[in-house]
């Protein structure tokens, strides 16, 4: 198991470079600078400026500065906020990403997997047909057209929810942006549940269960559930993925201030070192998270080689 | 002579993969509920303007956010500009339909070349190859479309190409998986005991052997790149005005939801509607052309 761990981490190396080597070409291939402004600069002033965050040096230079930052933690100074590090900044903005993308998964991961035992349980019945058909709607609709629904009908005609913003940090902030981040996912986790709990309990050692006198309740959660769920956590890396990319636009309805929206005000502002470093952040955040997702699966099962 | 050609005729027609396939969608009717009301989309995308006096640009500044109404014409309303709702809303379809159908060609050509030839040369050359697709997959490519809008401009070529270059990754997988069983089937030994070259065994043999997975994963991806454009509409990154999308649409309808809702409904329902019907329609294929069910039966 270790030495798997280190292969793993080993070949996520290469994996970072590229994903390193990408966001710093596209955004030096941009045309338009930080400075770019109405009024044109005095040369010596921009001159100076390039010097200062050392845009006037070769590129492989500017290349190696950067990674050996990012090793040391330092993704620079923000070309927008200047009296902040993108450090800074991503510090104050992923506590409240990642509050409300963790609740999204743990909600997404409850229900759905709920949903889907249930629907595989009572197979073919109306329930059954009804989960799924809710799932699909659920993966159909966009989730930047579910949130301003859910902002209308809960808070605008309902009134009994915040529509936007933190306010003081209170729980009842984040119950919609949390519900619209999972509503996907949820859609996507039941299907896969479904899918998966009814090949295992058409599986051998599930009759024989039953054959013994086991009771429902003691087949799937002894013995089902276990298995069943192998789909599922190795649909945990997208499914972390497509909640950061949902982040996105979810922070922007919301207005909640998260990383999703300094990266798409860095990324309108022309903010390289900014976005750069939330690209980066999140690769890596990717990265790790389906290191983790693959260390947990092959612990669930052992057969696999990967 | 004769003989032989009426036991021919009597024999029974053999039953290709796609006949049983086509008969299992038919018998699906959620499937064939989507189809229909895929076509029907289809259809008033691309002959509903012609119905309507109203164009995609004009603004009517005597009938600013007005709602759905059958005497005015304006049949989903007007927007904060006074533009027929009926109109922007089948126009922007055709934009989101276009982009989905461009983009999953794009991703399919690369897809299927990457994955048949990494398949079919195995070895080295497969490693190498399945590497860059996943070191490829593990990239945050959402945000690298959005930095790529941001910074080329938003022009919708451009969204082809990005969409395209992304979802291509999940084809190759998939064809490659597909290719390495077909590589030990007895026909391509003959094949290639015959002496035909590499290129025409992947050309003429794999390829065609492979449409059964890309058709599903064709009617899978259009909705997942109609999704990924209005994505990026919505924040603003994607078609420009005047032309528009579904995405751009909603985004529109969605600042103005509370005093004018019907700007929001009716471009979200389309998308919706659209994205429902090609998923239905995808899982009603792969539970048709694929064999393992075909015992569990329907």
């Amino acid at each position: 198991m270790l030495t798997f761990a280190l292969r793993r981490l080993l070949s996520a190396i290469p994996t970072l470079l590229v994903l390193l080597a990408l966001a710093f070409a596209l955004i030096r291939v941009a045309p338009g600078g930080p400075f770019d402004s109405e009024k044109q600069l005095p040369p010596e002033i921009e001159a100076r400026l390039n010097a200062a965050y050392y845009l006037d040096e070769p590129l492989w230079q500017q290349f190696g500065r950067y990674l050996g930052g990012v090793l040391r933690g330092d993704l620079g100074p923000s070309f927008q906020y200047r009296e902040y590090t993108v450090a800074e900044l991503i510090g104050t903005g992923f506590p409240v990403s990642l509050r409300l993308g963790g609740l999204a998964i743990l909600l997404a991961l409850a229900v759905g997997v709920a949903v889907g035992t249930v629907a595989a349980l009572r197979q073919n019945t109306r329930t059954d047909h009804v989960a799924m058909a809710v799932a699909m709607t659920g993966i159909s609709i966009p989730n930047f057209v579910l949130a301003p629904l859910l902002v209308l009908l809960f808070a605008v005609t309902l009134r009994w929810l915040p529509a936007g913003g933190l306010g003081d940090g209170g729980p009842e902030h984040l119950v919609l942006p949390v519900i619209a981040l999972a509503l996907p996912q949820i859609a996507y986790i039941a299907r896969l549940t479904r899918g998966s709990m009814i090949e295992v309990l058409r599986s051998d050692y599930i009759r024989t269960a039953r054959a013994q006198g086991l009771s429902s309740r003691e087949i799937i959660f002894g013995h089902a559930l276990k298995p069943a769920l192998v789909p599922i956590v190795s649909y945990l890396g997208p499914a972390a993925a497509g909640i950061l990319t949902g982040s996105v636009v979810i922070e922007q309805i919301f207005g909640v201030p998260g990383l999703g929206r300094y990266f798409v005000q860095g990324a309108l502002n022309r903010d390289y070192t900014l976005v750069m470093g939330v690209v980066v952040f999140y690769g890596v955040l990717i990265i790790l998270f389906n290191f983790l997702v693959d260390l947990a699966y092959r612990w669930l099962d052992p057969r696999v080689q990967l | 002579m004769t003989g032989a050609t009426d036991t021919l005729a009597a024999a029974p027609r053999g039953r290709s993969l796609w006949d049983d396939a086509f008969d299992s969608l038919r018998r699906n009717r959620a499937a064939m509920i989507a189809v229909a009301l895929m076509l029907t989309v289809v259809v008033l995308v691309l002959f509903g303007p012609l119905l309507s006096p109203y164009d995609l640009y004009s603004t009517d500044w005597d009938r600013i956010s007005q709602p759905p109404s059958v005497s005015t014409a304006h049949w989903f309303g007007t927007d904060d500009v006074g533009r027929d709702l009926f109109v922007r809303t089948l126009y922007g379809g055709r934009i989101s339909l276009l982009v989905g159908l461009a983009a999953t060609a794009v991703s399919l050509l690369i897809g299927i070349a990457w994955g048949a030839t990494a398949g079919y040369a195995g070895g080295r050359i497969d490693q190498l190859m399945m590497r860059v697709v996943d070191v490829l997959y593990a990239m945050p490519f959402m945000f690298f479309v959005i930095l790529l809008m941001v910074f080329f401009g938003r022009n919708i070529f451009l969204i082809f190409v990005a969409v395209g270059a992304i979802n291509w990754l999940d084809m190759a997988r998939i064809v490659r998986g597909q290719t390495l069983s077909l590589k030990k089937r007895e026909f391509i030994e003959a094949a290639r005991a015959g002496g035909v070259s590499p290129v025409n065994i992947v050309r003429r043999h794999i390829v065609p052997n492979l449409l059964g997975v890309v058709v599903v994963y064709v009617t899978l991806t259009i909705p997942q790149v109609i999704l990924v454009e209005s994505f990026l509409s919505f924040l603003g990154l994607g078609v420009q005005e005047p032309m528009t999308s579904w995405g751009a649409l909603v985004n529109d309808g969605a600042q103005v939801m509370e005093t004018a809702p019907w700007a929001l409904m009716f471009p979200a329902t389309f998308l919706a509607v659209t994205l429902f019907c090609f998923n239905f329609i995808g899982d009603g294929l792969r539970d048709a052309l694929d064999p393992r069910d075909r015992s569990a039966g329907g």
